[in-house]
C-alpha cells in the first residue's frame, strides 16, 4: 500500500453506465431479489413483533412492534447493500471478470468501484422502500414524516456499502465474507437498537454501541416513523455521511492495490 | 501511430524483493498492420499490453496509444481501442446483444446508434440470428467470438488481443484467424500475444519475440526466420543401435548439420543442405525423420530455450 493508492478518486458520467448495467441484470431477476430482500426482515418484524409484543406491551411509549419497524427498516437496508457489495460485487470483481472487462473500455478502476457504491445503495433503498410499503400497509407508521425516511435509507445503503467495498477488496473468495458479519455485521446489529433500546445496554458497552454507524441511522428513522422529529439530525447525518466517504476512499485504495498491478 | 511504446520497464514489488518483469520494451506499430507478440508464459506478454492500456502504472519509460500519453490519457486513449482479453468475460446474465448494447454503454454509445449495428456485428463473429440466445448456451469459440465482437463497437483504430486462440479447437481458430485477416484488410491495426507460432507466421505482418521481460528479435516472420536459424530441419527418432536418436546423434550429428539439439527423443538437425544427412539416415533403418523448412518455431525455441515454462 503506497500513498499513491490513496490518490482522491477521479471520477466520470461513465460510472452510470456502469450503474446501468447492474440495475439492468438486477431489472431481469427484480421480482426473486425483492421478496428475497423484503420477506426476512418482514417475518422477523411480524414473528417478533407480535410474538415478544404480547409480553413487551410497549417500548419508548409505543407497541413493540412499532418499535421494530424503524430497526427492522435500517438493518434489512444494512444486510442488502453489505450483501450486494461482498458477494455480487465480489462475482463480478473476481469471478466473472466484469471489472476487466469494463477497465478495456474508457472506464477507470475508480468509476467502476463508485458505481458499485451507488448501486448497492440504490438497491437497498428499492428494499429498504418495499419494507417501508409492507410498515404502512400494516398501519406501524401512519406520519408523512416516514417519507423522508427514504434520503435517510439511501444514505444508509451508501455507508453500509462503502464499508462493504472494503472488505471485497480484501477478500480471497466467499468464505471470508462471513467474518465480516459474525465479527461486525451481527453484533452491530444487537448493540445499534435494532431489538431493543440502547438504554438497555450496559454503560460500558454503550459508549462504543452509539458510535456504530447502524446506531445512527436507527436514531433518524425510528423517530420518522413514529411521526418524530429525530433529535441531533446534524450529528447522524455528519457520521453516516464521513463513514461512507472514509470507508469508500479506503475502498477504492484497497481495490486500486488489487487490480492496477 | 497506433501504439509506440519506448524503453518501458515495469517492476513488481519495492525494494530487496522487487521483480523486473519487463526490461526496456520497444515496440512500434504501423497503422493497418497486425503485430504478434511472442512469448513463452511469464515473458511479459500481458503486462506489456496491460501497460499500453495504462491498467498498470509503468515503472519507466513512455507509451502513446492511438496517439496520446498513457496513463494520463488512458482512458480517452482506450475509447479509440478494442481489446479481447485473454479469458471470458462476458457478461453471463445478458443475452449476446445485450453483451454488446450494454458494452457500447461503456463507450458512452447510445443504445439506439449500436441497436442497428447488433446484426451487422453478429455476423462478423458468425453468431447470425444469436442475438437473444444466453451466454450459457454458447461453445468456448463462440465466446470468444462474440468477445471479438464486443471488442468492435466502438469501431476501433487499434484492436488489442490476448492469446485469441487458446483454448479453441481448429475450426474456430480458422474463422478467428479469417475475421482478423479481414480487419487488417479494412484498415484496423491488430497486436496480438500468442505462444502459437503458426497463428503468428500466418497473421502477423511483424513479430516481435519477447522473454524474460525483453525483446529477443523483431521483424517479418520470414526476416526473423533468416536471421536466426538455418533454413533446413531434419528431425531424426527412433531406434538406433538399441538405444535412441540421441546415441545417433552424439556420432553423427555433428559431421551432417550445422547445429543439432536433443529434446525429449528427438534429434532437431538445422542445416543449409540436407541432402547428405538423408543420404544417411537413409541407411539407418530404426530411425525414422521429417524432413522440413524451418518454420517460427524453431527460432522460438532456439532463442527461449527448450526447458519448460511455468
Amino acid at each position: 500500500m503506497t500513498l499513491h493508492h490513496f490518490a482522491p478518486p477521479r471520477l466520470s458520467p461513465r460510472l452510470f453506465a456502469v450503474w446501468r448495467r447492474n440495475f439492468l441484470v438486477w431489472r431481469k431477476l427484480a421480482l426473486p431479489s425483492i421478496v428475497g430482500n423484503l420477506a426476512d426482515p418482514v417475518i422477523y418484524m411480524l414473528g417478533l413483533g407480535y410474538g415478544l409484543g404480547m409480553l413487551v406491551p410497549e417500548v419508548e411509549g409505543v407497541s413493540y412492534i412499532a418499535f421494530l419497524a424503524g430497526g427492522t427498516l435500517c438493518y434489512s437496508t444494512m444486510n442488502a447493500a453489505t450483501f450486494e457489495t461482498l458477494y455480487s460485487g465480489f462475482s463480478r470483481m473476481h469471478v466473472q471478470k466484469t471489472w476487466e472487462a469494463i477497465m478495456n473500455a474508457p472506464v477507470a478502476l475508480d468509476d467502476i468501484v463508485a458505481a458499485e457504491l451507488i448501486w448497492a445503495a440504490s438497491k437497498a433503498c428499492m428494499a429498504g422502500m418495499a419494507i417501508l410499503a409492507v410498515i404502512a400497509a400494516f398501519g406501524f407508521t401512519a406520519s408523512s414524516l416516514a417519507l423522508a425516511a427514504i434520503p435517510v435509507v439511501f444514505l444508509t445503503g451508501l455507508c453500509f456499502a462503502a464499508l462493504g467495498l472494503i472488505m471485497t477488496a480484501l477478500a480471497p473468495s466467499y468464505d471470508f465474507f462471513m467474518y465480516y458479519f459474525t465479527l461486525f455485521v451481527t453484533p452491530m446489529t444487537m448493540l445499534s437498537g435494532v431489538f431493543f433500546p440502547q438504554s438497555q445496554l450496559p454503560d460500558a458497552v454503550r459508549g462504543v454501541a452509539d458510535q456504530l454507524p447502524l446506531a445512527h441511522a436507527v436514531s433518524l428513522v425510528r423517530p420518522l416513523l413514529l411521526g418524530q422529529v429525530p433529535q441531533q439530525i446534524g450529528l447522524h447525518l455528519a457520521v453516516l455521511t464521513a463513514v461512507t466517504v472514509l470507508a469508500f476512499w479506503l475502498a477504492l485504495a484497497l481495490t486500486r492495490r488489487r487490480l492496477l498491478k | 501511430m497506433p501504439l509506440e511504446i519506448t524503453g518501458l520497464v515495469k517492476r513488481f514489488g519495492r525494494g530487496a524483493e522487487a521483480r523486473e518483469v519487463l526490461r526496456g520494451i520497444d515496440l512500434r506499430l504501423a497503422p493497418g498492420e497486425c503485430f504478434a507478440l511472442l512469448g513463452p508464459n511469464g515473458a511479459g506478454k500481458t503486462t506489456t499490453l496491460r501497460c499500453a492500456l495504462g491498467l498498470t502504472s509503468a515503472s519507466a519509460g513512455s507509451i502513446r496509444l492511438c496517439g496520446l500519453p498513457v496513463p494520463e490519457q488512458a482512458r480517452e486513449a482506450r475509447a479509440r481501442v478494442g481489446v479481447v482479453p485473454q479469458l471470458d468475460s462476458l457478461d453471463p446474465d445478458f443475452t449476446c446483444a445485450e453483451n454488446l448494447v450494454v458494452f457500447a454503454g461503456y463507450f458512452g454509445i447510445r443504445d439506439s446508434e449500436i441497436r442497428p449495428r447488433i446484426p451487422e456485428l453478429l455476423a462478423f463473429a458468425g453468431l447470425e440470428g444469436k442475438d437473444n440466445a444466453p451466454i450459457q448456451s454458447l461453445s468456448g469459440g463462440m465466446k470468444r467470438r462474440l468477445t471479438l465482437a464486443r471488442a468492435l463497437v466502438n469501431k476501433p483504430e487499434l484492436l488489442i488481443l490476448d492469446e485469441p486462440t487458446t483454448g479453441l479447437d481448429p475450426q474456430a481458430r480458422h474463422l478467428i484467424w479469417e475475421r482478423l485477416r479481414r480487419l487488417t484488410a479494412a484498415g484496423t491495426t491488430i497486436l496480438l500475444t500468442t505462444h502459437f507460432m503458426d497463428e503468428a507466421e500466418r497473421l502477423a505482418h511483424r513479430l516481435a519475440i519477447l522473454d524474460d521481460g525483453r525483446i529477443l528479435t523483431e521483424g517479418s516472420p520470414r526476416e526473423v526466420i533468416a536471421a536466426h536459424i538455418e533454413p533446413q530441419v531434419v528431425e531424426v527418432f527412433g531406434e538406433w543401435k538399441g538405444s535412441g536418436a540421441a546415441a545417433w546423434a552424439a556420432e553423427h550429428a555433428g559431421a551432417l548439420s550445422r547445429r543439432c539439439e536433443i529434446s525429449g527423443e528427438t534429434a532437431f538437425c538445422y542445416t543449409d543442405d540436407a541432402s547428405p544427412l538423408l543420404a544417411h539416415l537413409a541407411h539407418q533403418p530404426g530411425l525414422r525423420t521429417l524432413h522440413r523448412p524451418a518454420n517460427l518455431e524453431d527460432v522460438f525455441l532456439k532463442l527461449t530455450g527448450r526447458e519448460l515454462r511455468d
